[in-house]
C-alpha cells in the first residue's frame, strides 16, 4: 500500500501518453519443447543507455513445460477509479500463467533488474477452486485480477466450458469463478471491458485439444473453432448479448476497446475466413438502446503462392492466409496495429473513424513465403505476432511466436526468437529501427511484450480524455 | 452559557466531520467528476452530487434514528454514551487492523451512485462517527430541558437526529462538490492523482479520537 497513487497510474489515456517514455520492457520467453523453463526477458529499451537493446536480466522459473502466452499487471490505472475509492496498490508484479501447465507465477519486479518470483500458484489449486484449466488474459479490474482461462476441467479441459475467475490483487489468494450466468458461451480466449459503462467484452479460440498439439485442420474447416463474441453486464457477471459473427470467421481472438471511456466501441480480430481465406477487423459498439452491434470494417486478403513454397498444411489452398493473431490499438484510439502473421506484415490502420480502418501503414518482416529479413540483415523467424505500442503512440515493438505446436505447423523447420521495434511516423507510417533487433537465447521463443509503466493492451482508464 | 458554547462546539463537529467526509475522495466526489466528463456538461455533476448526498444521508440516519430512540432512556444515557464510544472505538481499531477493502463495494455498478454511497458510508462507519457527537447534543439540550415528558423529548431527539443528519450531509455535498467543481472547471484530473493520499490510518485513527473524546468528557 502506498500513500499516494503509483505514479504510472493514469486517470485518462490523454494522461498516460504524456507520462514519461519506457525505459524498460519485459518479454516472455518460450521454451517450445518445454527442455528448458520459460522465463521472462528484462529489456533495456531507452535509447540513452548502454545496454539499449539488449535483455538485461532474466526470471528463469523452476519449472518445465508451462507454455508462456500472454501476462498482466497485478494493478494499473483502473486502480483510480471513482469507485473504488483506494487508489493505493503498487504496480509492481506481473501475473505470469502457463498455459499448458496452468501454473500462475507472480512475479515482483519493484528491482526490474532484480526482477524474481514472488509466489507461484500450483495448477491443483487453479482445477479446485475454479473447474478451469490453462489461464491465458489478465486484467485488473474491480474485484480484483480477472483472468481468462482455455480450458474446463478435467484432463484435455473438455469437463464443461472455459471461462474467467478471479484473484486478490494483494494477496493474489484465487476467489472462485466471474460467471454468474454465461448464457450460450462455451470457448474463452481474450476479455476487456469498458469501466464507467459496466461492460465487457470476451472471445473465442478454441477447446484444448483443438490447439494443444496443433491446429486441426478438419475442425478449422468445418467451422468449429470460435465465431462469437460476448457481451456481459460487468458487475452482475452475466452475459447480456452474444454476437455471432458467422461460422466461417474462424477464431475471433483480441478484444480491443476503445481506451477512452467515453467512446462505446471497440475492435476484434478474426484470424482467418475460411471461405476466403481473408483476415478481417471487426468493429463493435454499444447502441443508445444499451444492445451491441458488431461489423467487418477491414479486410486483408491471402496472397497466392506455389505448393512448393507452403507447408504441408496449406498445400492444397496454393495461397498463405494473413493469419490476423494480434491486434493493438494507440491510447490515442488513433491507430489499430495488425498483424498478420501467416503474410509477415505488420499494418498499421488509422481507425479515426472507427468504421472506416484505412490503411495508413506497413512494416514486411518474415512470413511464410516472403520471408522477409529485418533491415540490420538479421532472420526474422515466423511472422509479427505479439504486438505493444509505447504510451505516448511513437514505437511499436513486437515478437514472432504464436504458439508452440502452431508455429510449427505454419512454420516447420524455422526457430528463433526475435524481438524487434518499430518508429510511427509524425503523420502515420511504420519503419523498422535498423538497429532495435532483439534475438533471444539459443531455444527461446518471444511471446508478450509488457512495457514498464503501463502499456497499450494492459491499462483500464475511468476518465475520458479531455 | 457554558452549554451553549459545548452545543455551539458539537453542531461545529457535525458540520467539520461533513467537509472530512465530503473531501475525501473514497466518499465519492470523483464520481462527480467522472459523471460530468462521461456526460459532457455540469448537469451530470449536480445529479451525481445529488445522488452521493442522498445515499450518505440515508446512511447517516439509518446509524442515528436507533440511538435517538434509545436517549430517552434518561437513567440509562451514561451506559449509552459510554456503549456507543466503545463501538465506535471498536471500527476504528478493527478497520486499523484489517486492511482489506470490502470486496462488495466493487460489485455496485457506476449507475447506482446513491446505493453506492450508502454502502461506502456504511462500511467505512461514517454515520457511526457522528453519533457520540450526537449523543453529546442531545445531553446538552435536555439540561436545558428539564424533566419534560418522555414524549416531547423522544420527538425532540428525533428531530435533533435529523438535524444531525442533514448538516453533516449538507456539509459533506457542499465540500465534496466544490472540490468536484474544482477539478472539472479548473484543476483538471491530474489534481486527482497530486490530492489523493492513503486516508485508511487517518481514517480509522479518527473514529478512535472521535470515541475517545466522548469517552473523556465529563458526565
Amino acid at each position: 500500500m502506498n500513500l499516494r497513487p503509483d505514479p504510472t497510474f493514469h486517470a485518462t489515456p490523454k494522461l498516460a501518453m504524456e507520462a514519461p517514455a519506457e525505459t524498460l520492457a519485459f518479454t516472455l520467453m518460450l521454451s517450445p519443447d518445454g527442455s528448458q523453463p520459460d522465463g521472462l526477458a528484462v529489456v533495456d529499451v531507452d535509447p540513452k543507455s548502454k545496454s539499449y537493446g539488449q535483455i538485461v536480466h532474466q526470471v528463469i522459473m523452476p519449472n518445465t513445460g508451462d507454455e508462456f502466452h500472454h501476462f498482466g499487471w497485478n494493478a494499473c490505472s483502473s486502480a483510480l477509479s471513482p469507485l473504488t475509492g483506494h487508489a493505493f496498490l503498487e504496480r509492481r508484479y506481473l501475473i505470469i500463467p502457463g498455459i499448458r501447465s496452468s501454473r500462475i507465477y507472480i512475479i515482483d519486479v519493484k528491482e526490474p533488474l532484480e526482477a524474481k518470483i514472488h509466489k507461484i500458484i500450483e495448477p491443483e489449486e487453479v482445477f479446485a477452486k475454479t473447474g478451469y484449466s490453462r489461464p491465458h488474459t489478465i486484467h485488473c479490474g474491480p474485484e480484483g485480477i480477472y483472468v481468462s482461462t482455455l480450458g474446463g476441467g478435467g484432463e484435455d479441459g473438455t469437463d464443461g466450458p472455459p471461462g474467467m475467475f478471479i484473484m486478490d490483487c494483494e494477496t493474489f489468494d484465487i476467489l472462485g469463478r466471474y460467471e454468474m450466468d454465461r448464457g450460450v458461451q462455451d470457448k474463452q480466449y481474450d476479455f476487456w471491458w469498458n469501466l464507467p459503462r459496466n461492460y465487457m467484452v470476451s472471445s473465442e479460440w478454441g477447446l484444448p485439444p483443438q490447439y494443444e498439439n496443433g491446429i486441426v485442420p478438419e475442425d478449422l474447416l468445418a467451422n468449429k473453432y470460435g465465431h462469437s463474441i460476448h457481451f456481459w453486464d460487468l458487475r452482475a457477471r452475466k452475459n447480456i448479448q452474444t454476437i455471432d459473427l458467422g461460422e466461417n470467421h474462424q477464431m475471433a481472438l483480441e478484444i480491443r476497446p476503445a481506451h477512452d471511456p467515453a467512446k462505446e466501441y471497440g475492435f476484434c480480430g478474426v484470424v482467418v475466413d475460411t471461405q476466403t481465406l481473408e483476415g478481417s477487423i471487426w468493429t463493435w459498439w454499444r447502441k443508445e438502446d444499451g444492445t451491441f452491434d458488431a461489423k467487418k470494417t477491414a479486410t486483408i486478403p491471402p496472397q497466392p503462392a506455389a505448393a512448393d513454397d507452403l507447408p504441408p498444411l496449406l498445400k492444397g489452398f496454393e495461397a498463405v492466409p494473413p493469419l490476423v493473431t494480434d491486434i493493438d490499438l494507440s491510447l490515442d484510439d488513433k491507430y489499430l496495429y495488425v498483424a498478420c502473421w501467416g503474410t509477415g506484415e505488420m499494418r498499421q490502420y488509422d481507425v479515426t473513424d472507427p468504421m472506416n480502418p484505412t490503411l495508413a501503414g506497413k512494416v514486411e518482416l518474415g512470413g511464410v513465403v516472403a520471408d522477409t529479413k529485418h533491415p540490420n540483415g538479421g532472420d526474422f523467424a515466423f511472422g509479427p505476432q505479439m504486438v505493444e505500442i509505447s504510451r505516448d503512440g511513437k514505437r511499436v515493438y513486437w515478437t514472432n511466436s504464436l504458439y508452440s505446436s502452431w508455429d510449427d505447423q505454419f512454420y516447420p523447420g524455422d526457430e528463433g526468437g526475435q524481438m524487434v521495434m518499430a518508429h510511427v511516423g509524425k503523420d502515420g507510417g511504420l519503419t523498422l529501427d535498423p538497429d532495435f533487433y532483439i534475438d533471444f537465447p539459443k531455444g527461446y521463443r518471444a511471446h508478450q511484450i509488457r512495457l514498464e509503466g503501463g502499456d497499450c493492451s494492459t491499462d483500464s482508464f475511468c476518465y475520458p480524455s479531455v | 452559557m457554558e452549554d451553549a458554547n459545548t452545543a455551539t462546539a458539537l453542531w461545529g463537529a457535525v458540520v467539520a466531520s461533513g467537509i472530512y467526509h465530503g473531501v475525501n475522495p473514497g466518499m465519492g466526489w470523483p464520481l462527480a467528476v467522472s459523471a460530468a466528463l462521461m456526460e459532457r456538461g455540469t448537469g451530470a455533476l449536480y445529479k451525481a452530487l445529488l445522488a452521493l448526498a442522498a445515499g450518505h444521508l440515508l446512511a447517516m440516519a439509518v446509524v442515528l434514528f436507533p440511538f435517538s430512540l434509545m436517549v430517552t432512556l434518561v437513567e440509562w444515557q451514561y451506559q449509552l454514551r459510554v456503549g456507543a464510544a466503545l463501538l465506535v472505538i471498536g471500527l476504528g481499531v478493527y478497520l486499523l487492523i484489517n486492511r482489506r477493502h470490502p470486496r462488495f463495494l466493487a460489485r455496485v455498478p457506476p449507475s447506482r451512485l446513491a446505493l453506492w454511497s450508502f454502502l461506502a458510508a456504511m462500511a467505512h462507519g461514517a454515520g457511526l462517527m457522528l453519533v457520540p457527537i450526537y449523543l453529546g447534543i442531545c445531553a446538552t439540550a435536555e439540561q436545558d430541558m428539564g424533566h419534560a415528558a418522555a414524549a416531547s423529548l423522544m420527538a425532540g431527539d428525533a428531530g435533533r437526529a435529523v438535524g444531525v443528519a442533514v448538516v453533516h450531509t449538507l456539509a459533506m455535498a457542499g465540500s465534496g462538490g466544490a472540490v468536484a467543481m474544482g477539478v472539472y472547471h479548473w484543476l483538471g484530473l491530474t489534481f486527482l492523482k497530486k490530492s489523493w493520499f492513503n486516508l485508511d490510518t487517518v481514517w480509522a485513527v479518527s473514529l478512535i479520537v472521535v470515541g475517545g473524546v466522548a469517552l473523556a468528557l465529563p458526565h
